[in-house]
């Protein structure tokens, strides 16, 4: 296909642009995590001049970054799980069925997403601890349970009301001839709609997955040693005695890997998730 | 439509009350520790701050102290070590939902704001003789347990104070003596200074709103200032306050100090900074001694340590004040089941055995009485530490206000320092207006 | 209200039949059911919180009372009324931070779409490395948060970092290295470290749009003598239309409500230039411990961003209707 010339300037123009201002900080994590700490205290230089594989040795105790990987995962993917499955049934409810308060429950829903982080911190905090001291054991407070119980709601505005438009574009004839069949409401959402809508699913579960893998105000609050997530737990490399910027930037790509990987095949899915929610 | 939304958000409403309600009369009734008593061995929640090189290096300190305690008493302790940037934060969640640890440390300085909130066992008479009594702590270092007149709310457990490094090679080379007066420091300072090699007379934490309000403190004091007055009213725009932060300010519209350390946060870079070389004279706490080994290599011969000088002759009003009673407190949280074991544990903690051998990887001075200074093997570093403790600091202001004092007039110095390492001059107007804008905030807050 | 706007955008032309509103007749409580785990969820996690919150708003939280909620006494508006007392230390500081934000969030969101427009635009036809590019211009969204902004802060220190290493160096266009991170620069440092992670986020979402574009449409206006630039701005624009309501909405939120980026670049006291409003909340909630202040100022923030949020959907689906 022809294409004018001032597009192709602009084609590139942007290209180089974009590119190096989305690769310089990556360039940067990258090789300072190849240097001694000396060098990355030291003037900066773009090219690691004894470069040393040391930093991602060190990473290891230093600070406990496999618990903090460990945790970030089971309560980002149990988080993601449930809220997506949650969303689903909502978002089938609000697609496919006119009910009272309908409007209410999606106004209200999306209209959490505007809400503060800050405005119900300490609330939700002093809630956990209720619930723990009427249960009579620690449940929440400062638990994974807790911090995935929280992160579930994050993304569930978004997700709900994304899914909803994706259902909506299913058409309902599908459901509804299977439901003729004799096939139940469940049976309907998942052997008829769920299959048609995964792209949907993968692009809220992916968007599930990184609100929560990046959050830092309330992982901080409400997680302990043991239970500190790796957004929380990647601040440790700077102590009173150092910054260990090497070991950051090494430890940053050593938790990154695993999730840009996964995201990167998942990219597909997600930009035919967001297409179909979104657009139509 | 509009109706149904109305009754639902009342009984949302209603809901939200109940459940506020519920939680608050539960909270101040009866409270969770998080002790348990399983099996008849008591196991009780202790949370530390960072003060070894590491979060990891501090469980190794400790751990083998808290396995000797259990072994006395058969009270397991839970260690947390926690990092000095969420300390605050977790202990204010932790008044906030009356869940804590049974015994956690506390800055110093934080005592009589803590103590206000109603969250922390007062140490009566009772409780006092149980840790070993009043008269077991060196006074200095137990004044700042609360506010004056009422039961402490802590005792204290590491003893700092402010000392000023100074690099003996780089004097010596320049033939100076460590000095003696504010205006033989500065002298000396601008003499050391060499930009064009990156070598400063002093170095400094500028970005840290800690140390900037130590020295507000400390210089206020010297000519004349007092944050509060005696009803516990800020008063951070007097003259004395206001010559304290331009003393401190100073520094940096001086040019002696590297522009580049307004950045500087509690971390090691000052330290650092002298440790290497590029900088003459640091103005620290007594822990600076790890960094400076640790990490700068620097070997304990090649520095000594002196009382920071004050103004001679003295301002009107002004006392030779060279540090603050820094430290650390041991606190109980109100809500603990387990009273005993934690008085106990508080006891061992502060035990003159416990003491020589916490103090030594903390470079801690000791805070009971007849504790020698052992962190250092320098009897010259040993005595200015200790002669500064006795003769030449006075604690914080022991108000309820003192951490909101402590924000809010850090984070102004911080931001005329900001100023003057940008090449703006610093006016007194200027250091006036920050200060009433402190001080104005404060207003809020008590 | 939007939902409904949405599904009703969503009949597709030539389905044969529209799609009915009228309710199935399965059991009368399924869709009761299917939504009560949403409900709960957010109940406990979001409403039942914000309303403490609100409660917060009304009573002297201070140090005094944090302990024992119950004494702590209402003050009705009191904390409203310092925090909207515009001559007052507290109000001035607000305002300032509120201007700030809304600074910063216009800034980030007009450029962080304009990037992402660029992008998707520069990389919709197939040509080669056209994946490599894509994969690359994603990966800044997929890093964890505090990942690529400590990077960024260490790129920005004045002595030893890469920005003055460049400028001062290479390019010769500074003789003195810069503050990246204190005075007014701060804000220029916040905005672009925010900017570089925003704009893949909108690169992605516009992307997404665009594929959704036939082929035929193009090759039909191309045939027409539309060039290139007229193709984009009648085609894709216009298809784009819904995909932009959502991703600046949604831009808008994310930024206005931005708390991890002046966070990890400065702490809880940011310099005066990049004191954003949720940060500003919380050093007046942890820092002065002031907890009802900080809520009343959280539920002022609420009532904007939902007076906000309200005003542009019903804009933008009004407009939507008409077109």
């Amino acid at each position: 296909m022809h294409e004018q010339r001032s597009f192709k300037v602009f084609r590139w123009v942007t290209i180089i642009f974009l590119g190096a201002f989305t690769l310089v900080p990556l360039y940067v994590m990258v090789t300072s995590a190849l240097k001694p700490l000396g060098d990355v205290q030291g003037a900066f230089h773009w090219w690691p001049t004894h470069p040393t594989l040391r930093p991602f040795v060190d990473i290891w105790s230093t600070v406990p970054l496999a618990r903090y990987f460990v945790n970030s995962l089971i309560v980002c993917t149990v988080s993601t799980v449930l809220s997506v499955v949650i969303a689903i049934f909502a978002a089938y409810a609000v697609s496919r069925y006119r009910f009272r308060g309908r409007r209410l429950f999606t106004g209200t829903v999306l209209s959490t997403q505007m809400f503060p982080g800050i405005l119900f911190l300490l609330p939700l905090f002093l809630i956990f601890v209720n619930i723990d001291k009427t249960l009579g054991f620690t449940l929440l407070y400062q638990t994974r349970v807790g911090l995935t119980i929280t992160y579930m709601t994050f993304s569930l505005p978004f997700s709900i009301w994304m899914l909803a438009s994706y259902l909506d574009g299913i058409p309902r004839d599908l459901d509804e001839a299977a439901r003729v069949d004799g096939t139940s409401a469940m049976g309907a959402l998942f052997r008829i709609v769920l299959p048609a809508a995964r792209p949907g699913v993968i692009a809220v579960a992916v968007y599930s997955f990184m609100t929560s893998w990046g959050e830092i105000l309330f992982a901080s609050q409400m997680t302990n040693d043991s239970t500190k997530t790796l957004s929380i737990g990647l601040q440790s490399y700077s102590t009173q005695i150092n910054v260990y910027w090497n070991q950051v930037m090494a430890a940053s790509l050593v938790v990154s890997v695993p999730v840009v990987i996964g995201f990167l095949l998942l990219q597909k899915y997600l930009v035919a998730g967001l297409t179909s929610g979104a657009v139509k | 439509m509009k109706s149904r939304t109305i009754a639902s958000t009342v009984v949302l409403l209603a809901v939200a009350t109940t459940a506020a309600c519920g939680g608050s009369t539960e909270n101040a009734s009866s409270g969770g520790g998080s002790g348990s008593t399983a099996g008849g061995s008591t196991t009780i929640t202790y949370w530390a701050s960072n003060q070894g090189t590491s979060i990891q290096n501090d469980k190794e300190v400790l751990g083998p102290e808290l396995k000797k305690f259990e072994k006395q008493t058969g009270v397991h302790v839970d260690l947390q070590v926690i990092g000095w940037p969420d300390l605050l934060n977790k202990i204010l969640a932790a008044t906030t939902s009356g869940q804590g640890p049974d015994v956690l440390n506390i800055g110093n300085t934080w005592a009589a704001s803590l103590q206000a909130t109603g969250a922390f066992m007062p140490f009566d008479s009772k409780a006092l003789d149980a840790v070993g009594g009043k008269d077991k702590f060196v006074e200095a270092s137990f004044a700042t347990g609360g506010a004056p007149g009422k039961d402490p709310t802590s005792v204290p457990l590491y003893g700092l104070v402010y000392g000023l490094y100074y690099n003996k090679k780089m004097f010596a080379d320049a033939g100076l003596q460590p000095p003696t007066t504010w205006q033989e420091l500065m002298t000396d300072a601008k003499k050391l200074t060499n930009p064009s090699k990156g070598v400063y007379g002093m170095a400094m934490e500028g970005g840290s709103y800690t140390e900037s309000v130590h020295f507000a403190f400390i210089f206020g004091r010297q000519n004349g200032g007092q944050p509060f007055d005696d009803s516990g009213k800020p008063t951070f725009t007097t003259p004395g306050m206001v010559a304290g932060v331009k003393q401190y300010v100073d520094l940096m519209s001086q040019k002696v100090v590297n522009p580049s350390s307004v950045q500087y946060k509690n971390g090691p870079e000052a330290p650092t900074d002298f440790a290497k070389g590029k900088a003459a004279m640091l103005m620290s706490q007594n822990n600076a001694d790890n960094v400076l080994q640790a990490n700068g290599g620097m070997k304990p011969s090649e520095y000594g340590v002196v009382a920071i000088p004050a103004p001679n002759p003295l301002p009107p009003g002004g006392k030779d004040v060279a540090s603050f009673v820094a430290g650390i407190n041991l606190s109980i949280f109100k809500n603990t089941k387990n009273k005993d074991a934690a008085l106990k544990f508080v006891n061992f903690m502060t035990s003159p055995e416990e003491q020589a051998i916490l103090d030594k990887p903390y470079t801690a001075l000791p805070v009971v009485k007849n504790g020698t200074v052992n962190f250092t093997s320098k009897k010259d570093e040993a005595k200015a530490f200790a002669e500064v403790l006795a003769n030449k600091s006075e604690p914080l202001p022991l108000v309820p206000a003192e951490s909101a004092f402590e924000t809010n007039v850090g984070n102004a110095v911080n931001g005329l320092l900001a100023q003057a390492a940008t090449g703006k001059t610093v006016t007194d107007a200027d250091i006036k207006a920050a200060l009433q804008q402190a001080q104005d905030k404060m207003a809020s807050a008590s | 209200m939007t939902l409904t706007t949405r599904a009703e955008a969503s009949q597709k032309p030539g389905t044969g039949r529209p799609a009915r509103r009228r309710s199935l007749s399965w059991g009368r409580a399924t869709p009761f059911l299917l939504v009560v785990p949403a409900v709960l969820l957010e109940l406990i996690i979001h409403i039942i919180p914000m309303l403490v919150g609100v409660w917060m708003s009304f009573v002297e939280l201070t140090q005094f009372f944090i302990a024992n909620w119950s004494a702590a006494p209402f003050v009705g508006f009191g904390n409203y009324g310092i925090a909207l007392d515009f001559s007052g230390s507290i109000g001035k500081s607000l305002v300032h931070s509120f201007l700030i934000t809304c600074l910063y969030t216009v800034i980030v969101v007009a450029v962080a779409w304009a990037f992402g427009m660029a992008g998707a635009l520069a990389l919709q036809r197939r040509f080669r490395g056209q994946g490599t590019l894509r994969t690359l211009f994603l990966v800044p969204y997929s890093l964890p948060i505090y990942a690529g902004i400590i990077t960024w802060s260490f790129m920005l220190q004045r002595d030893n970092g890469l920005v003055n290493h460049v400028l001062l160096d290479n390019l010769h266009v500074i003789d003195t290295p810069t503050f990246w991170l204190i005075g007014n620069n701060a804000f220029t440092s916040m905005a672009v470290v925010n900017i570089w992670r925003a704009w893949t986020f909108a690169f992605l979402m516009l992307m997404a749009g665009m594929q959704s574009v036939p082929d035929e449409l193009y090759q039909a206006a191309a045939v027409d003598g539309a060039g290139t630039w007229k193709q984009v701005r009648y085609i894709t624009l216009g298809v784009l239309k819904p995909v932009n309501v959502v991703l600046v909405l949604m831009l808008f939120l994310w930024t206005f409500n931005d708390f991890n980026t002046p966070f990890v670049l400065f702490g809880p006291t940011p310099p005066p230039s990049a004191d954003i409003i949720s940060i500003h909340i919380f050093s007046n909630s942890f820092v002065n411990w002031n907890f009802g202040l900080g809520a009343a100022m959280s539920v002022l923030l609420l009532l904007l961003l939902l007076v906000v949020t309200g005003i542009y959907l019903l804009v933008t689906s009004r407009r939507s209707r008409r077109a």
